[in-house]
């Protein structure tokens, strides 16, 4: 009986949706359009060039993205005002990627859309740059990331045979995890005494890659692994986990992934009664893994890329800057790296307008790539330059223990090898 | 030191969480076949909930006096939200074709996990729930954290009181009436409305149980903390059988103690080592899904009902 009627509601229903569907497009298709039209064009006072920023700004990892977007703006103000580029106002559009690959490369085509974007900060996750390069590299668009530090994005798939430069159009302020990893790893080894690792991962690209070359390291080292397990990040219950690090006699736990994971594994290993420090990656070096690790996350280890942002005379005038725009968010662990990698773009610009005798030539985003390779200046965390695969010439990292609530430096250095 | 035990124990204790949570699919299943997707969320919001009234609490109140009021803030704010959901978002579409209201519901639960995000203070990072005081218990090889206390205890009694409630009280008559055959049970002058409401309300009260019992066994609540919980929930509710009340616990249970055996176990078999750890439990969790329903479709509580779907 309701056969009939259920048939006709649901291609009335078809009917609408494709509707309103086919309407949304054209709306969004002449938005874009808009936007582009008076790409490049000067409008009163001289040109705009926009800088793209994608980073998870919603979603578990906000903190961080939040850290890199306000760093950038910051960037981009302090440029405006110094009248750094003769005739150019920088402005900033960022975008959310929620820490997915698939979000991140809609984030791409749509800055590649946009004519006026000449380079982009971000992304924070690995696995996001691995969907967005391709985008950027196919417009010539230049991408310096804040965070990325899967030594595969600049170096290639076979990074640790042989290096090659796969994106042209990629460069990043961070250092990467074949320096992380192993760095963590002679330290827990020699510096903390602990021989027996059990290794936990969160499976993605990030995560993965730092816990393999923290592990290669250990063990070179001559110490042992007597354990490893891969969580998955959606859940919150690692007690199966937890069990197994308590019934093993590993003294140390390394985990490759993020602080949304770390925090509450942490504080459940040691709540179960195994009173063994957490080493991480820059990914758990965040104010709000103290607070889910709440006490018990006293002693835990994180590495993290650069000295220690407050302890740098460079970084000074930025953490005073930052405080003085009064952004709500703190900086976080990338802060310093998006400032130098806005910075950076900021100084391609300048150097390809001047170039030009004071205007955006026409191939402007393929100028700038250009110019990128050869940046270098004093940025926020030292001398911000880049080498022949894009990856920061700046090697410096630093280990950092929480302490009464609060991330301590304990260790800084150059990794050698 | 065999480990057996405490995997139990830590199976146990997420098989509860997942059954509370679970009964709150079963039941409006049981009456009106929604798949209700937002429940989740409704779980979500008692946590948030409980949350609030720890922060309104002056600093150092005695968990004695908060832990109540902590309860009931949480089944307030679940029970609203559940109440309103079926008001205005579910009972405008009773009648409608099937998949109308379970795309709403689906479209519920992005909003309300949305709304949480963007309007509670500081919700944008995980907002850190208190701790119930003590430390842990040690029992042999077993330990029991301090948090997992109030789970321990409110699961089975919760249980008890809702087989309680359906058994034996008029209303609760009347709900399984109106699970059996709503037309019959209006005709014989049950108020099919009002059952389906308080079939929502008491989904929401299991659920901000469940919430408190989360936000104390992991120390934060978050606005995506529904989402995946609220999923494995449902599969509880299906694997024991939908529609009954004491399949919710039992397909919670079993898939708890699945999920943590096979963490434990699995990658010690030869051969199957890419296979275990904790990745690949929630994979496992859904392989006894698929073969308990091979054998038993309808769940393993379940009872064969030819007219429903």
């Amino acid at each position: 009986m309701p056969g009939k009627g259920l048939i006709v509601r649901q291609r009335s229903l078809i009917a609408i949706t494709a509707a309103l569907a086919a309407g949304a497009l054209t709306l969004t298709a002449c938005g874009s359009r808009d936007e582009g039209g008076s790409g490049g064009s000067d409008n009163g006072g001289g040109t705009t060039v926009v800088i793209g920023v994608d980073a998870p700004l919603t979603g578990d990892l906000t903190a961080l993205g939040l850290g890199i977007k306000n760093s950038v703006d910051l960037a981009v103000k302090t440029a405006n005002k110094d009248k750094y580029v003769d005739g150019v106002t920088f402005e900033i559009q960022a975008l959310d990627d929620q820490g997915q690959p698939s979000s991140g490369q809609q984030n791409a085509t749509k800055l590649v859309a946009d004519e006026k974007v000449l380079g982009v900060v971000g992304p924070l996750n690995s696995s996001v740059a691995e969907s967005m390069q391709k985008v950027f590299d196919d417009a010539k668009l230049v991408e310096v990331s804040p965070a990325n530090t899967n030594p595969a994005l600049t170096q290639g798939p076979n990074w640790q045979t042989k290096k090659e430069r796969v994106y042209d159009s990629y460069f990043r302020t961070a250092t990467t995890d074949a320096i992380q990893g192993p760095f963590a790893a002679q330290y827990v080894y020699n510096d903390a005494k602990k021989k027996k690792v059990f290794v936990v991962d969160d499976k993605k690209t990030y995560g993965a890659g730092l816990a393999s070359t923290f592990t290669a390291e250990f063990k070179e080292l001559g110490g042992e692994v007597v354990g490893t397990e891969h969580v998955n990040p959606d859940t919150k219950d690692f007690s199966a986990v937890v069990t197994k690090i308590k019934n093993s006699d590993a003294d140390v736990v390394y985990y490759g992934g993020e602080y949304p994971v770390a925090g509450p594994l942490s504080k459940q290993i040691k709540k179960a009664g195994k009173d063994i420090p957490l080493v991480g990656g820059d990914g758990i070096y965040s104010a709000d893994f103290i607070k889910l690790a709440g006490t018990e996350g006293t002693g835990d280890l994180a590495t993290s890329v650069g000295a220690p942002v407050e302890d740098l005379p460079s970084a000074k005038e930025f953490v005073a800057n930052y405080e003085a725009e009064g952004y709500k968010e703190a900086y976080e662990a990338y802060g310093g790296y998006s400032y130098d990698s806005a910075w950076a773009i900021i100084e391609a610009v300048k150097k390809v307008v001047e170039d030009n005798d004071g205007k955006l030539p026409d191939d402007a985003r393929a100028k700038v790539t250009e110019a990128m390779q050869n940046v270098s200046f004093d940025g926020v965390t030292g001398k911000v330059s880049f080498d022949e695969f894009g990856d920061a010439t700046n090697k410096q990292l630093t280990v950092y223990s929480v302490e009464g609530g609060q991330w301590k430096p304990v260790k800084s250095g150059t990794y050698t090898g | 030191m065999n480990e057996l035990p405490q995997q139990l124990v830590n199976g146990l204790l997420l098989g509860s969480m997942y059954g509370l949570v679970a009964i709150g699919y079963t039941m409006v299943y049981g009456i009106v076949q929604l798949i209700n997707f937002a429940h989740g969320e409704i779980f979500m919001t008692g946590g948030f909930g409980a949350l609030t009234v720890w922060l309104w609490l002056p600093d150092g109140t005695s968990m004695w006096i908060a832990l109540p009021l902590m309860l009931i803030g949480a089944i307030i704010v679940a029970v609203t939200v559940a109440i309103g959901a079926e008001r205005f978002a579910y009972r405008p579409l009773r009648g409608a074709p099937r998949l109308a209201p379970l795309i709403t519901a689906i479209g519920l639960s992005l909003a309300l996990q949305q709304a949480v995000w963007a309007w509670y203070p500081e919700a944008k990072s995980p907002r850190v729930f208190p701790e119930l005081p003590g430390g842990r218990i040690e029992l042999g090889s077993v330990t029991i954290q301090s948090g997992d206390i109030f789970l321990i205890a409110a699961a089975p009694l919760c249980m008890f009181i809702l087989g309680f409630f359906v058994m034996k009280t008029r209303t609760g008559r009347g709900m399984q009436a109106t699970a059996q055959d709503p037309d019959t049970a209006k005709l014989m002058g049950v108020n099919t409305d009002r059952i389906i409401v308080i079939a929502f309300a008491l989904g929401a009260v299991f659920a901000a149980v469940g919430a408190v019992a989360y936000g104390f066994k992991y120390g934060e609540v978050r606005p995506t903390m529904g989402f995946v919980l609220g999923l494995k929930a449902f599969t509880a509710a299906v694997l024991g059988g939908i529609g009954n009340i004491y399949g919710a616990m039992i397909g919670g249970l079993v898939l708890g103690v699945a999920e943590a055996l096979s963490t434990a176990y699995i990658a010690d078999i030869p051969g199957m080592s890419q296979l275990g750890g904790q990745s690949w439990a929630d994979v496992w969790a859904f392989v006894l899904l698929i073969v308990v329903l091979l054998v038993r479709p309808q769940g393993l509580l379940g009872e064969r009902v030819a007219d429903r779907a």
